[in-house]
């Protein structure tokens, strides 16, 4: 790219002073594209960048956008299917047509990589501290003998934050949870003090909590090696966090560049607009209206000519289609700042920014609240009552006559109701017990412990008869919309099945389909298509119409939106918010997000391990988080808004989740609680020994009276205290 | 066969414990690319390999010529030439004469019809076995699996060649069809144990957990969710057992456990004919070709099919890039 | 793990038990020993057949039938056959030709079927791959009584264009053969490449397959980038970590293999002349008796289950991941 060459030294690192640094990595006109039934898909068109010495560039785009398949060029990692063009120079080197051998010299040395998913990217086969020690041996020449290399693993282990390394070295990748793999990963990464670091959505596969350490770790690995980061993500927020520059991609090319806080502030291309948009924000919650860009990316295999996001954009016009556009430094921005966009230019004249000028563009709305559930909330029904839910499974061991040795305790004294009109968020991380929750709460059959409550019925003692009464009203959207749809039945078969085994007629059920697939916003025309026919959104807003098929009252959704990429889950939230407003339901909506959460939920609870450790309104909840670990979760949600990220402050949890199955005494949280570090030694040893029962909250203003308690608001922890993180 | 990529790995989890002898292909069930149905793309796939294709004309080819033959050949398969015994490959002979003077000809189509009728019935009896075992043993769990892996186990055991032979003085004198029965009843195990292995799979996806949340009984549950979503891999294994039927079969009458004379089978024909195998070779060669022709046939259509089918296939394959965390499930 | 290793070895025993009653049982229904003496011409007197039905037992129930032979084996006695010869006497030197073609053939089979595989899948769709994939095909698609005659065919035509008597596909040693140490091994392996041969091909064929696609499945997989990423060629984490893990399924292959291995032993053993137990086996079944019969089948449960259980101990041995449950 000639046009990237003649400015090379406002490309260079504007948050360091002095000389612009030599580009580290130089991507000029990179091609790729892989051999598929239909033809080629050409997944990068023309990708220019550069990373300078110390620089995080992060690379953002949704499924399918070429980020990851760049960054694997640069590793020379691409299958041999792959034709790739252009040039990708580190420090000069010119790296396309190097033999294996010879990049091999370079990987892992010069350029290291760090990948999407911990839990394969291991050998399981080896010791951790073997394969870390490998990648020391394999450059190391030599002066590196077996000995030398695995004290370096066990250094590194413990740089990247594995307590105990010198212990864990030797265990192998299926006794490391998905975080402390990764770290490991990391470590490896960075065993050869690399000038260049990849690290494709390194934090995508785990949990928020988890996700800041990995972050906080890279940042920590950047310092020591002093490496430039290219950062590939779909979350912007993490982009917001860390990086200096930011390149948005859109169909394998690169649609707007710019530094980090440009591209968030005044961004120029609808599409980076739209992406901002779409995101539900932490720190605004309700009233924020998020912009669902209609339709899907287009195919790579033969791309018409004109603007690839032509079709999905509200400023489209007639001259989009004449040409792709070229990716030109937007007017009114600084200079560094490029869009590929012919309106670029009626953007930056509008006189909304960010958000706001989003939703116009993309003409977003709020939905209201039905004056319905105006009613206060004690005068409510209750739709769905759980009342200190138990439910251990039995850990087995012995052959024949299985003998029971332990129980994981997936729920242990789990207490929420949900009344009618409003919905219940529940959060916490994989592991907490949530999923479990709403399984038993389907199962509809006795737990092992507690009660559960639906539209007045105790779930113990119901007959089969009983059950399926109560199946029509309580229904489940689940995470996974291609897992949950059957692939060999059409739309119209899966959205009649629950009608149908509930021994509706055949008059009533040909009547009801079209009209919910209109109410979800498909086109009953699509009656007689097959579930893989569909994209993800369209698959969930089926999965929807057949849990609204019985006019349930309430709607348990299991994440919902958490397959789908942003763009599209901002129309599912939409949906979902209008037909609760429109059929006034009841949602218990289970998330690990809790930026949906706060967009979408009246109320929400908090789970870790097994117990709920805070729930209230989502507005006092958010607003004055009192349990340390809604403040942990909280403060380890990305906001995107790069300016609001350097502001926070993050509260890094220690270790993992522990065993549900043996769970710590006394408080369970207690193990990594940031405020029981800072308790005295008979303060901890309450944490130790008592359990800490759910008790209203104490109100937030400081000046409230002595003993006055929140009426809708607990919190389970001897030493609750309100910090605000968001 | 094309040329596309190598990247595709299943990314299932490496069996533990009791073995499992072919790959599951957990995600034989995931239909993909928009705009093309199913059923379309999986004819594309296998038309485009050519192997597959040809084994299936063959396959049809030698079928049909050996019911028809009775038709248009110059002898039956229970006729005598008392003017030619043991003689080569002739114009009256197509194949040949034997030392009592039937014709080799009609004896081998008639000996090839046997063993792929009885090739194919087998393969039916054995996957209603299989699917009905294998999808209420992983369905139902409990003492239901293992009562039912326990039998599973048992014939395991005991290779059924070994069976089969033991009962087979039983069979001497009556028809052929208590024989497919038996070999039916000693085919199904592994089958069953693999969609076993996939109905423990598909019981925990989210379209079953849904039926089962709308109050849909377990029958119908059954029938109507996991038993279609497993066709791909009952059609597959109905090759296989095709083919090892017929293996199985031949090898039985070969040792005279099998089809009993008068009938003929290419295993019966084999071993008449091996007998003097290094001087009047068209008594077995013709038979053995066909033996081995026919079962490779059945072999490629299953290769054929199982590529067509398990969209995870490494052919064809659409290179999806990034994102969707697959979620491996370790099996314990 | 040990525990774990146990617990499968009491199941083992049991269905071993099972099994061979199962047998047994079957056996005892369908064989009519005495049919051959009534119909003798002229018929024995009735005393005889009398004689030779309280002899071998045919009047009492099945199951105490089992137990007395079961209580026998126990201590080393495996009755006698129809013809009133000591199965026990016979059993070691039967037990000692099927052990050394089965072993033998599992040894090579495993062998070059690892290394067919391999090889296969890094030259993927290249000719050689084509040509390991067709071959394995039409061995797979032959039955192994025509694999012996094909191959006994063969080798004559190698004898005859030799000039000499190469390979020997009739028994496993010359019968009354006099010679040193060195002209007995010679001897031997003359007699036994043919054998070998045609078991282990089958078993090539069969491991090759599976090996090539567990190696297609890690040519795939994320750990096998990561270690390219951290500075391994190909050809190096191709090896180092990705054979190594792509070995692991082949475990649990074994058990299977085995069971294929010892149906295609019986042809084999009856092909070229070795008295082995699948000999027996064929033996026992024409002969209509009972106690042979439940011998092999207690000989190759065993072997059933001794291969199941190795399978397990393999598993466990390559992957670390059962190694620690």
């Amino acid at each position: 790219m000639t046009a990237y060459e003649a400015e090379s030294d406002v490309l260079a690192d504007p948050g360091r002073a002095g000389e612009p640094a030599a580009p580290l990595l130089e991507v000029a006109d990179l091609e790729v594209s892989f051999p598929s039934e239909d033809g080629r898909v050409r997944a990068v068109r023309g990708l220019s960048y550069r990373v300078s010495p110390g620089e995080v560039l992060g690379i953002v785009g949704e499924s399918g956008s070429g980020k990851s398949v760049s960054s694997l060029a640069v590793m020379g990692l691409l299958p041999p299917s792959a034709r790739i063009g252009g040039s990708i120079r580190l420090r000069g080197q010119e790296l396309l047509g190097l033999s294996d051998t010879e990049l091999s010299r370079i990987r892992g040395r010069r350029v290291a990589m760090v990948f999407q998913d911990p839990l394969s990217a291991l050998t399981p086969v080896y010791t951790v501290g073997d394969q870390i020690a490998e990648a020391l041996l394999v450059h190391g020449g030599r002066s590196t003998t077996a000995s030398t290399a695995r004290n370096r693993a066990v250094e590194l282990l413990d740089l990247v934050g594995i307590p105990n390394a010198a212990e864990r070295v030797k265990a192998f990748p299926h006794e490391f949870s998905g975080g402390m793999r990764q770290r490991a990963v990391i470590a490896m990464a960075i065993a050869n003090d690399p000038d260049l670091i990849i690290a494709d959505e390194p934090t995508t596969a785990l949990d928020v909590t988890v996700q800041a350490q990995v972050l906080e770790v890279l940042k920590t690995a950047q310092e020591v090696t002093g490496a430039g980061i290219v950062l590939i993500t779909h979350d912007l927020g993490v982009v917001a966090g860390t990086a200096d520059r930011v390149i948005v991609m859109y169909a394998g090319k690169a649609v707007e560049t710019g530094t980090v806080d440009e591209i968030f502030a005044t961004p120029r291309m609808p599409y980076t607009l739209g992406l901002l948009g779409s995101i539900p924000r932490l720190d605004v919650g309700r009233g924020q209206p998020l912009v669902p860009i209609e339709g899907q990316p287009p195919s790579l295999v033969a791309l018409p000519p004109g603007c690839p996001f032509g079709p999905r954009c509200p400023l489209h016009e007639p001259a989009c289609d004449a040409a792709e556009p070229e990716l030109l430094p937007a007017p009114g921005a600084a200079p560094d700042h490029r869009a590929a966009c012919i309106r670029t230019g009626e953007l930056a004249a509008a006189d909304a920014e960010g958000g706001e000028l989003a939703a116009e563009l993309f003409d977003a709305h709020v939905v209201e609240a039905e004056p319905v559930d105006s009613a206060t909330r004690i005068d409510r029904e209750v739709v769905l009552g759980v009342d200190r839910l138990v439910k251990h499974y039995p850990v087995r061991a012995g052959g024949i006559f299985r003998r029971q040795v332990g129980a994981v305790q997936a729920v242990d004294g789990v207490t929420f109701d949900v009344r009618a009109g409003e919905t219940l968020g529940l959060v916490g991380e994989s592991g907490c017990g949530k999923s479990t929750t709403i399984m038993e709460i389907m199962g509809l059959e006795p737990p092992t412990g507690g009660s559960i409550q639906v539209l007045g019925s105790q779930v113990e003692g119901l007959s089969r008869a009983d059950r399926k009464r109560i199946r029509r009203d309580l229904q489940i959207v689940f995470q996974d919309p291609m897992a949950s749809l059957d692939p060999r039945l059409p739309v119209r078969d899966l959205i009649a099945e629950p009608m149908e085994v509930q021994g509706f007629d055949k008059a009533h059920i040909t009547r009801r389909v079209p009209e919910l697939m209109k109410l979800v916003g498909l086109r009953s025309e699509q009656i007689n298509r097959y579930p893989g026919e569909f994209s993800g959104g369209q698959r969930q807003r089926i999965c929807i119409a057949r849990a609204l098929a019985l006019e349930p009252k309430v709607l348990v959704l299991d994440e919902p939106v958490s397959a789908l990429d942003v763009s599209i889950q901002a129309g599912v939230l939409n949906l979902l918010d209008e037909l609760k407003a429109r059929l006034g339901l009841a949602y218990l909506f289970v998330a690990h997000d809790l930026s949906v959460v706060r967009h979408i939920a009246d109320r929400v609870a908090v789970m870790y391990l097994g117990k709920i450790v805070e729930i209230g309104g989502v507005e006092e909840v958010f607003a004055a988080p009192q349990h340390p670990y809604t403040q942990a979760l909280l403060s380890a949600i990305p906001v995107p808004d790069p300016e609001v990220e350097r502001r926070r402050e993050r509260i890094l949890l220690t270790g993992d989740l522990p065993s549900p199955a043996n769970p710590p005494s006394g408080c369970r949280f207690r193990t990594r609680c940031q405020l029981f570090a800072t308790l005295g030694a008979d303060q901890q040893q309450r944490c130790i020994d008592v359990e800490p029962p759910r008790e209203s909250a104490l109100p937030a203003e400081p000046d409230a009276p002595v003993g006055a308690h929140l009426p809708d608001h607990d919190v389970a922890c001897h030493w609750a205290r309100i910090r605000t993180v968001v | 066969m094309t040329t596309t990529d190598v990247t595709g790995g299943t990314g299932k989890s490496v069996p533990t414990g009791g073995a499992n002898p072919v790959d599951v292909p957990l995600d034989a069930i995931e239909a993909e690319t928009e705009g093309v149905t199913r059923g379309t793309l999986v004819l594309r796939r296998f038309l485009r390999n050519k192997l597959a294709l040809t084994g299936l004309v063959v396959l049809a080819l030698l079928y049909a010529v050996s019911l028809t033959s009775p038709l248009f050949a110059p002898w039956a398969y229970d006729e005598y030439d008392y003017l030619s015994f043991l003689q080569p490959p002739s114009a009256s002979h197509w194949f040949g004469t034997t030392q009592i003077g039937e014709d080799v000809f009609a004896q081998t189509m008639r000996g090839l019809q046997r063993s792929l009728t009885i090739g194919l019935l087998t393969a039916a009896i054995s996957i209603v076995i299989a699917s009905v075992v294998g999808a209420c043993a992983g369905y139902f769990g409990g003492w239901v699996d293992r009562g039912l892996m326990w039998i599973v186990d048992l014939l395991l055991v005991l290779p059924s060649f070994l069976i089969i032979a033991v009962i087979s003085p039983a069979l001497r004198g009556s028809s052929w069809i208590l024989f497919v029965l038996l070999l039916g009843l000693f085919a199904w195990m592994i089958t069953a144990r693999i969609l076993r292995g996939m109905t423990l799979t598909l019981r925990e996806r989210e379209f079953v957990k849904a039926a089962r949340f709308m109050g849909a009984p377990s029958g119908l549950i059954i029938r109507r969710h996991i038993l279609p979503n497993m066709a791909s891999l009952m059609i597959i294994d109905v090759t296989i057992t095709v083919g090892s039927t017929i293996l199985l079969e031949t090898g039985l009458s070969y040792f005279g456990f099998g089809v009993q004379p008068p009938d003929v089978s290419l295993g019966t024909l084999i071993r008449d004919g091996s007998t003097a195998a290094l001087t009047t070779p068209w008594l077995f060669l013709f038979a053995g070709g066909l033996l081995v022709v026919s079962v490779l046939a059945v072999n490629f259509i299953g290769d054929g099919l199982r590529d067509a089918l398990d969209p995870n296939a490494r052919r064809g394959r659409n290179v999806r890039e990034d994102e969707d965390p697959e979620v491996e499930v370790e099996r314990a | 793990m040990a525990r774990f290793l146990a617990r499968r070895l009491v199941n083992y025993l049991a269905l071993c038990l099972v099994a061979t009653f199962l047998a047994f049982a079957l056996a005892a229904l369908t064989f009519d020993p005495v049919g051959k003496l009534q119909a003798r011409n002229p018929p024995p007197p009735q005393a005889t057949i009398d004689a030779k039905r309280a002899e071998l037992r045919l009047d009492e129930p099945i199951p105490q039938r089992f137990v007395l032979w079961l209580g026998d084996a126990v201590q080393g006695d495996f009755g006698r056959t129809v013809v009133n010869q000591s199965i026990s006497e016979e059993l070691p030197r039967r037990i000692g030709v099927s052990l050394r073609l089965f072993l033998l053939g599992t040894v090579v089979g495993i062998g070059l079927g690892v290394i067919v595989g391999v090889a296969s899948a890094i030259r993927q769709y290249r000719f050689s791959d084509y040509a390991a994939t067709f071959f394995s095909f039409v061995i797979l698609s032959t039955p192994v009584f025509l694999l012996g005659l094909l191959l006994k065919y063969v080798a004559l035509e190698l004898n005859t264009a030799a000039g000499a008597q190469l390979l020997v596909f009739t028994g496993e040693t010359t019968p009354g053969f006099q010679g040193g140490f060195f002209e007995a091994l010679v001897d031997r392996v003359q007699h036994l490449v043919l054998p070998t041969l045609t078991i282990a091909l089958g078993q090539i064929a069969y491991y090759s397959r599976y090996q090539r696609s567990a190696m297609l499945d890690v040519l795939g997989s994320d750990f096998l980038r990561t270690a390219q990423a951290k500075g391994l060629t190909r050809r190096k984490a191709l090896f180092k970590h990705g054979l190594r893990t792509a070995l692991v399924p082949m475990a649990t292959l074994f058990a299977f293999g085995f069971g294929l291995l010892i149906t295609g032993g019986t042809f084999t053993e009856r092909i070229f002349g070795w008295y082995g137990m699948g000999d027996w086996l064929v033996y026992g079944i024409e002969q209509d008796d009972t106690n042979i019969t439940a011998t092999v089948t207690l000989f190759v449960a065993v072997l059933v289950l001794v291969s199941g259980w190795l399978s397990d101990v393999f598993y466990a041995l390559l992957d670390p991941r059962v190694r620690l449950r």
